[in-house]
């Protein structure tokens, strides 16, 4: 593509090193992660100092530390994921813990076993940290109060993703510096995504501005109480930002009549060379993936050097790492 | 069992809202009807048994005309028999079991079994309100004519919304001839798929599917319309919603023969009390804003709605222990509707007598029911409630087989003293005997 180059294959410096941060004696207040909206600016930036020393440990030859070492870290996954999946199955064992995934198929839940019965099961079993994921907003608050151990949330139906959102702000602080004073467009299906609700959240608690993108179909009715701004036109609301988010158009959209194809979603939701051009010149593109090219975004975007997608991926296992460990200062130790 | 002896209840606020009664008096129960009452009723004339009443409010027995339960076919989440205890409890002498029943309510023996069955077991009055449609399936007719005979005291189609348009009109038309009520709980169901609360606020921050009131609104006008085409006689259930109530007020205005409910639940509680997911507060229909409630308040302080309704509706711990949009809707209420109700007069929100008509004579009236009044000679069905006996809601204890309270952990003001069933006493306050 003219006047656009390939992004480099090497990873990118980041602007900010864990130096940058003093090192405070954080402590994370909660027994779970079950979403951003309980988590004060001063809980989300701990986090994402912490996680800054991982990324330095996560390109060491010896990435492992022993932080978990003895515990049982069980990845509970009601719907498939790969990338978020792995992404906590290696960061429990580079912090030393045993992990155990389990991938609960459609089958098992027909069979009537209810998620309080799974939790059960699971909790004979003696685990110190529970990730879940689970196609039911709030499963990840009822598993919390019926298991002894930690939760953490790695998504529950369309309410939160906190872990993604913490990633996705960690990649955005090491590029820009900050986030107080940034103005981030998310943009595709805000109504149905956890992700869009997460990033909303924490990007108002961090000073950011945040616009919505997306047709009325796809937007929450009241946008404006979730501290956001609105758009359908999506060259007006990407007019000047700093931060592009992208988000994954499910293709069940279509069947329940939400738009009527990916190709006119395309023409005025898909972020191509055109409309890129309405956000700042240094403006970045993020995708909590994985990527629909040619739906949601325009293939060489997502390769471009704006692009920060690969990124995310790996701040993902950092956050996480930081998040075990987070959550590992409130493990009993006797 | 002494029930020859007449007993004098004297001390009290007597409180009739079909004769807009609220003196200071007493009543005299007389081979279980009322034998006199008013304010010459004074200590001095207690020659029998008597009860002072301390102040408290005696008041004509509340009836509810929505109690859904279990028998039969789900007799572990609620029997007739623990319904009438928790009803009692709850100053209820009344209820009107809806047909949503295993099997349905939709056959003259049907009706029979229930009428039997409560005779033997409840302790309060029972009659049941039959299916407007076989099966409740908002298809076929049902036997409207020969359910009515039977004793079906109003029809309805239950938790399900009639969807057709043409079957409605038919029912409306059918019914008109036999003078029969049709009570419709409105939800355009194909706008409302999926949604497990309001669709508001509260449901964009939990991520929640929610149902816009407009799902209630099309229907209700839907239904005013066609109660206008036939002439029948229709009855909204449950409203939850300002612009509902402004398609019902305009139908009386017309002179159209169309009332409307509205549930204690949605009376008294609000969206965010749904808070953290908590699936007691999952019900049909879903808690609306403030703004919509007070609206619904106002509707009742001003007879707009007709009726209160508990909408009693029992649901077991594995139904409601399930991720909010997995668990079953419903909370039960008869217990607790007439305090949660008071608690609105005594926030000052409500004048009493208009509140207590909703829950006395005017369902009543709508039903064709005895009582609901104090009248002289009529079955002695009374309730006695203190406004100032501060009590806490703890649901293990309620009498419902299910626990499944909204109203848990509540302070409520008032609290039912006792309940009287043609004259005989069927629930005394332990903590308060006087």
């Amino acid at each position: 593509m003219p006047g656009l180059q390939r992004a480099p294959q090497k990873t990118i410096t980041p602007v900010l090193m864990t130096n940058a941060f003093p090192k405070t004696s954080f402590l994370y207040p909660y027994r779970h992660l079950l979403g951003i909206a309980s988590l004060s600016a001063a809980d989300i930036h701990g986090l994402l100092d912490l996680a800054e020393a991982e990324v330095i440990q996560s390109r060491q030859v010896d990435k492992k530390k022993d932080t978990l070492r003895g515990r049982t870290l069980i990845n509970l996954f009601f719907e498939p994921s790969t990338r978020t999946q792995s992404s906590f199955e290696l960061a429990g064992k580079r912090l030393g813990a045993d992990v155990l995934n389990m991938a609960i198929g459609k089958s098992s839940m027909e069979k009537g076993e209810t998620l309080i019965d799974t939790a059960m099961t699971l909790n004979a079993m003696r685990p110190d940290i529970l990730v879940v994921r689970h196609h039911a907003a709030g499963a990840a608050e009822l598993l919390s109060q019926k298991m002894d151990c930690a939760v953490i949330n790695a998504g529950d139906g369309a309410h939160e993703h906190p872990t993604q959102a913490l990633l996705d702000a960690l990649t955005v602080r090491r590029r820009k510096g900050a986030i107080a004073g940034l103005t981030v467009a998310i943009c595709g299906d805000i109504l149905h995504s956890r992700v869009a609700r997460s990033n909303i959240i924490l990007l108002n608690a961090l000073g950011a501005k945040v616009r919505v993108i997306g047709p009325s179909t796809l937007l929450p009715r009241n946008s404006s109480t979730m501290g956001v701004e609105a758009f359908t036109d999506m060259r007006r609301g990407l007019d000047g930002v700093d931060v592009i988010m992208m988000l994954r158009l499910q293709r069940e959209r279509m069947v329940s009549a939400l738009i009527p194809s990916t190709r006119e979603y395309f023409r005025f939701f898909g972020l191509d060379e055109e409309k890129v051009k309405w956000a700042k010149p240094d403006s970045i593109v993020m995708h909590p993936g994985p990527i629909n090219r040619g739906v949601e975004i325009d293939s060489w975007i997502a390769d471009d050097v704006r692009s920060v997608i690969r990124e995310q991926v790996e701040m993902g296992i950092a956050v996480r790492m930081a998040v075990l460990q987070a959550l590992a200062q409130h493990l009993p130790n006797d | 069992m002494t029930d020859q002896t007449p007993l004098l209840l004297v001390n009290a606020r007597i409180v009739c809202p079909a004769s807009g009664r609220d003196e200071h008096g007493g009543a005299l129960i007389e081979n279980g009807a009322i034998g006199d009452f008013g304010a010459h009723l004074r200590a001095a004339a207690i020659k029998g048994r008597g009860i002072d009443c301390g102040g408290a409010v005696l008041t004509p027995g509340i009836i509810d005309m929505q109690t859904f339960t279990g028998e039969p076919g789900a007799e572990h989440r609620e029997t007739l028999a623990t319904a009438s205890r928790s009803a009692a409890a709850g100053g209820v002498t009344t209820f009107i079991v809806m047909p949503d029943t295993q099997p349905v309510i939709d056959d003259a023996a049907m009706v029979d079994y229930i009428e039997r069955a409560a005779r033997a077991t409840a302790i309060v009055n029972v009659h049941p309100m039959a299916a407007l449609t076989k099966r409740l399936e908002g298809r076929e007719m049902a036997e409207i004519g020969l359910l009515q005979a039977a004793g079906a005291v109003a029809f309805t189609n239950g938790r399900a919304s009639i969807a057709d348009a043409r079957i409605m009109r038919l029912l409306l038309d059918y019914a008109k001839d036999l003078n029969a009520l049709v009570v419709h709980y409105p939800e355009e169901q194909t706008l409302a798929r999926g949604a497990v609360m309001n669709d508001g606020e509260i449901a964009t921050r939990l991520g929640l599917p929610g149902s816009a009131c407009e799902a209630e609104t099309i229907i209700v006008d839907r239904d005013v319309r066609l109660a206008a085409l036939t002439g029948g006689r229709y009855h909204a259930s449950t409203i939850s919603c300002a612009a509902s109530l402004d398609v019902i007020a305009s139908a009386k205005r017309r002179g159209l023969r169309v009332t409307c409910g509205a549930a204690i639940a949605n009376l008294a509680l609000t969206e965010a009390d749904v808070g953290p997911y908590r699936t007691y507060f999952k019900v049909k229909p879903p808690l609306r804003t403030e703004d919509e409630r007070r609206a619904l308040v106002a509707g009742v302080a001003s007879g707009l709605i007709d009726v209160i309704v508990s909408n009693h509706d029992p649901q077991d711990v594995d139904g409601k222990r399930l991720p909010f949009e997995e668990a079953a809707y419903g909370a039960i209420g008869l217990e607790t509707m007439l305090p949660a109700a008071l608690e609105l007069h005594l926030r000052g929100e409500i004048e009493l007598l208009p509140l207590l008509a909703a829950m006395s004579h005017r369902p009543a009236a709508l039903l064709g029911l005895q009582g609901g009044a104090l009248t002289l000679g009529s079955p002695a069905d009374l309730t006695l409630v203190s406004l100032n006996a501060p009590w806490r809601v703890e649901a293990k204890k309620l009498r419902s087989k299910s626990k499944n309270a909204v109203f848990d952990e509540r302070i409520f003001q008032a609290r039912v003293l006792k309940t009287f069933v043609a004259g005989k006493m069927v629930y005394e306050d332990a903590a308060s005997c006087l």
